[in-house]
């Protein structure tokens, strides 16, 4: 099952109000879940007293009998296509919160692009683009505190 | 009681430090590099935050990013462990003035031990017998510096003010050699820790490593808890400890114990702290003092029947101390085996996946290890990889179990040292009892 599938289930269900979604296509099934943090076994860092933040699971399994596949029962998105957080601090979309956002979803970036803001111990700092592409998804809510490589943007 | 705390470490003493907050009510949060997600304690901490690349300049040591995360999860209080930035005097000040508790001593305490100059003064002050030497830093006088030493008598010892834990240090033997010894380590000095000031003491030849363990709070109370012996070392890292020392009377441990207690209360030292001495002809010497929970605290632990880390979590939290000198007992006998991933005899490290991992157990066997079965050690760190602890109510049972327990023990994957520890425990040397900081690399050496 190709990546862009993959990207544009979790679109989907995102814009729903499905809870899971499961496709099987020959061989290979997919199974996408939205998982609300909680404070107990959180691999992520917990909510801001704002409110639980949505988390996707993916589970990828495929019994195709091709080499390049391995048997493990998870899959990550690959990390080419993500804009990543440099440091651990809290990620602001727009540079006041009365201003507009850096970029919004559909929006064209190239590298060097500021996207967002990052604040570090009261440093405010700029987040160039390593990559240049259409923003698909932004996965991070603005005010949310984020750790270091945590996945920002899906660019395609 | 501080309600979390961030532990900013990783590996075992993570997960000791973890389950002494988990014991006491306190939330967690483990901060950890990429590589090093799947850490035990990162899966059992309440909350966990990546802060960096596997290098520790860009993680453990990084002081921005831990802060940050201390700030972003609510923290309360940051646990440094050993290693890494404990003793960082500098990381001690900002998580103060950043609003947090730091879970050991004031900076101005780090600093003073810091300094091995001014941490001799301060021990001399307070009565702490201390190795003969220059008393301060050396000049760049060749001739003060040569009647210096004859004064001393040799063989003498040169060492870094700003360094300590076995580095920076060369042994001079005669006149001679002095003058090229001094430039060589003062740069070698320079070059690894910024400060290339050093101080003469007597070397001494065959002296045993015997250290005291201090817990004082912040009402004025401190106790010492006891001796462990450290004797077993290879290029000055400890392989094997144990607790108490072989040979040490009651008397020479309250003597040192006290005198060690004195000089906590009167540089107003907070928390857990070690005396280090070397001991030669029933004399004690104090070369340095650590300011940080040790790799070692188990066997006092053990002895004692004190746990020191949920002690650090209590001082911090500005209770007072819940015993007095008169209730630390030591009882029995303990001895740990550092479990390091590397060959045994050629201590080439081994990372890499732990596919079965099966921890001893019994009477009187403890294990403090972040180990599980499909757990990959990560070849950015030090190799310490468990504790093997052993106690028994004399020094023959400790031995005997820790004989059993280095049977059962099976890490299957990566290289350890367990038959090292074989090695040792079947020693008849050792099985003796009392040898020197030099007996095990003789034992090697064969």
């Amino acid at each position: 099952m190709d990546i862009r599938k993959i990207k544009e289930l979790i679109r989907l269900l995102e814009k729903s109000s499905l809870a899971e979604i499961e496709i099987h296509e020959g061989g290979d099934f997919v199974r996408i879940s939205r998982q609300m943090t909680s404070a107990h076994n959180t691999p992520m860092v917990v909510a801001h007293p704002a409110g639980h933040t949505p988390q996707f699971a993916v589970d990828a399994h495929s019994h195709a009998a091709s080499a390049m596949k391995s048997a493990e029962p998870a899959v990550v998105m690959k990390e080419e296509n993500h804009i990543t957080s440099p440091m651990v601090g809290t990620f602001y979309r727009a540079p006041s919160p009365e201003a507009k956002a850096f970029v919004e979803v559909g929006q064209q970036v190239n590298v060097g692009d500021v996207v967002c803001i990052i604040e570090a111990m009261k440093m405010f700092n700029q987040i160039q683009a390593d990559k240049s592409g259409v923003v698909s998804a932004i996965l991070v809510e603005g005010g949310q505190p984020v750790e270091y490589g945590q996945p920002l943007f899906v660019i395609s | 009681m501080l309600e979390k705390v961030l532990i900013a470490n990783r590996g075992e003493i993570a997960l000791r430090v973890l389950r002494a907050c988990k014991e006491l009510g306190i939330k967690t949060v483990a901060v950890h590099s990429t590589a090093d997600s799947d850490l035990m304690h990162v899966k059992l901490a309440d909350e966990s935050v990546c802060i960096g690349p596997p290098p520790s300049r860009e993680s453990y040591l990084n002081i921005p990013a831990i802060i940050c995360a201390a700030e972003i999860t609510d923290t309360i209080g940051i646990h440094p462990g050993y290693g890494f930035l404990s003793e960082n005097a500098d990381f001690a000040e900002r998580v103060e003035s950043s609003g947090f508790t730091f879970i050991g001593p004031t900076p101005q305490s780090i600093r003073l031990m810091g300094d091995k100059i001014s941490a001799i003064e301060a021990m001399k002050r307070a009565g702490v017998p201390c190795v003969p030497g220059s008393d301060g830093p050396i000049s760049d006088d060749l001739s003060t510096n040569k009647r210096l030493a004859k004064e001393i008598g040799y063989p003498i010892i040169l060492k870094a003010a700003g360094g300590g834990g076995g580095r920076g240090m060369s042994v001079v033997r005669n006149e001679q050699e002095l003058a090229d010894a001094i430039i060589l380590t003062s740069n070698e000095a320079k070059a690894a820790f910024g400060n290339g000031t050093l101080y003469m003491e007597k070397f001494l030849e065959n002296p045993r490593h015997i250290e005291f363990q201090l817990l004082a709070d912040t009402h004025g109370n401190v106790v010492h808890l006891g001796e462990r012996d450290c004797s077993m070392q290879r290029r000055h890292q400890k392989v094997v400890e144990e607790s108490p020392a072989p040979g040490i009377t009651a008397q020479q441990r309250d003597k040192i114990g006290m005198r060690c207690a004195q000089a906590c209360q009167e540089i107003g030292y907070r928390g857990v702290g070690t005396f280090e001495f070397l001991y030669q002809d029933s004399e004690f010497y104090f070369i340095e003092m650590n300011t940080r929970i040790q790799v070692e605290h188990p066997i006092t632990e053990m002895v004692t029947g004190i746990d020191l880390v949920k002690e650090q979590l209590l001082v911090a939290a500005g209770e007072k101390l819940r015993i007095r000198q008169e209730d630390v007992v030591m009882r029995g006998h303990a001895i740990e085996c550092r479990l390091n991933a590397e060959d045994p005899f050629t201590f080439i490290p081994s990372a890499g996946v732990v596919n079965w991992f099966h921890a001893p157990g019994g009477p009187g066997v403890r294990v403090d290890s972040h180990l599980y079965n499909s757990y990959r050690v990560p070849h950015y760190y030090d190799s310490l990889v468990g504790k093997l602890i052993t106690y028994g109510e004399d020094r023959h049972t400790a031995i005997a179990r820790m004989k059993n327990a280095l049977d059962e023990i099976l890490i299957d994957g990566i290289t350890t040292n367990v038959l090292l520890h074989d090695k040792i425990m079947n020693d008849p040397g050792f099985v003796q009892g009392g040898m020197n900081i030099h007996y095990l690399e003789k034992l090697l050496a064969l």
